[in-house]
């Protein structure tokens, strides 16, 4: 799926937020560090930034709830931000949306910046708000976001459950950028989570580059939808050097 | 949970028919009672909900699902927005299920879902951007059209984490209706989707009604 070389690799604690810009051609490899991370992320054109990931798209084009290896996904105009290339998860979601403060003091306690310093509990929320507004963007560009890592179930009567346990230490996910793209994430608990105590995961990152995708690529050809999405990037890209 | 209402849409203060490929975007009062009518059945409303003070707060589906752990839409649902409030509560439900995670269709997805060659057929999202240009004093644009319910929308989603677009529930006569608990915009896509069963392969009209 990549060659593997290795352009970058950082960390990232838990409860804490982050935003960059991934080119096309490039790939996102998360790695769960200990287990039970969450990552939330959301999708933004660079140059649009109305354009933006858009979940139901994302799940209705592909007649699925859940996202894996193969999946893709989508912007508001029918193109796709990322191909997911590798997974050992299985299952993240992308309906449960965030944490706010408020809930996380009900969860947990309050755990002030004041009183904990680097320690604070915070909210999925409000890393969000902090890294949209650093692109001028605001509450209400928040669309609904990925949870990366993170499992919730639906049973026939549509009653949600959360999973525990879904990741487990060193599980990782690729996601394989297939236009230029700015990735806002947060590394806070999921909604669901019920941990007795605020969990705190750190997830490894590196910024690979990625090869080329070819006809036969396993997420183009996962769905027949998926050949028509990268045929609207291609058009979007008519005239740019791959 | 079908729940039947005793309102008479004789006694309603307002009453529109809105045709398919529509839109329909309005105020109703913290207070005031609103029904949607699906007239001639497997009629998809595909609508958004804003603080009529604060557009900025918007009904939320994540929020709203997650809130009260199911996401399927009926009587008895409160509709959350993305700040945590109640805006309004689904108090009759004579279809019984309502989707909220299958988004609105739009002609660039409909070039994803069906073929590149049909991007120019009409779709919600079209019906909203005219929605907001028409009506400016609300201060709406591309930011703020998310994601909305599917009102008589039936969207299963399986255990195994499958998710399809099944044949509607709702039929000729069948209603949803909503109270609002805060002065808020209505605005509603009469569907205009010719190329799945969420119309039945023909978009009809509905009513929407209004009560104090």
């Amino acid at each position: 799926m990549t060659d593997n070389t290795i352009l970058y690799q950082d960390r990232i604690a838990g409860g804490c937020h982050w935003s960059l810009r991934m080119r096309r051609g490039t790939s996102l490899h998360l790695v769960d560090e200990e287990g039970g991370a969450n990552v939330g992320m959301l999708f933004y054109n660079p140059v649009n930034l109305l354009e933006r990931y858009n979940a139901p798209d994302t799940l209705k084009c592909q007649h699925t709830f859940k996202l894996t290896r193969g999946n893709c996904l989508y912007s508001d105009m029918g193109r796709i931000f990322c191909s997911i290339v590798e997974d050992s998860v299985g299952w993240h979601e992308t309906v449960c949306g965030n944490l706010t403060r408020e809930m996380i003091i009900k969860k947990w306690g309050e755990h002030s910046y004041q009183d904990y310093h680097n320690d604070w509990y915070q909210s999925g929320h409000d890393s969000f708000l902090v890294e949209l507004a650093k692109y001028g963007l605001g509450i209400e560009d928040m669309a609904a976001n990925l949870n990366l890592f993170s499992k919730v179930e639906v049973d026939e009567a549509g009653n949600l459950r959360y999973a525990t346990g879904n990741s487990k230490a060193g599980d990782f996910i690729e996601l394989r950028f297939e236009m230029d793209t700015l990735v806002v994430l947060h590394t806070c608990p999921h909604p669901l989570n019920n941990a007795d105590d605020y969990p705190r995961k750190p997830i490894v990152y590196q910024i690979r580059k990625a090869a080329p995708v070819t006809d036969d690529d396993y997420c183009k050809n996962y769905r027949p939808e998926n050949q028509r999405g990268f045929k609207n990037n291609e058009i979007y890209h008519l005239g740019v050097e791959a | 949970m079908i729940k039947e209402s005793s309102l008479v849409p004789a006694n309603a203060v307002y009453r529109e028919t809105v045709p398919a490929g529509d839109y329909f975007m309005k105020v109703v009062k913290k207070g005031q009672t609103f029904r949607i009518l699906d007239l001639e059945g497997n009629q998809a409303a595909d609508t958004l909900f804003y603080n009529a003070d604060d557009p900025a707060e918007r009904y939320s589906a994540m929020d709203t699902i997650r809130e009260q752990g199911n996401v399927y839409l009926t009587a008895g649902t409160k509709l959350i927005s993305n700040q945590g409030n109640v805006m309004l509560e689904i108090v009759a439900d004579t279809c019984g299920r309502h989707d909220t995670l299958g988004g609105a269709c739009a002609t660039e997805s409909n070039t994803v879902r069906y073929a590149l060659e049909k991007k120019c057929m009409h779709a919600c999202r079209d019906s909203w951007m005219l929605a907001v240009a028409e009506n400016e004093e609300f201060g709406m644009s591309k930011r703020d059209i998310t994601h909305n319910i599917n009102f008589f929308m039936n969207v299963p989603i399986t255990a195994d984490g499958g998710l399809t677009f099944e044949d509607g529930i709702s039929a000729p006569g069948k209603y949803v209706e909503m109270k609002a608990h805060m002065d808020t915009i209505v605005l509603v896509s009469n569907c205009p989707q010719l190329n799945n069963p969420c119309n039945g392969y023909n978009p009809t009209p509905i009513e929407v009604l209004i009560w104090n």
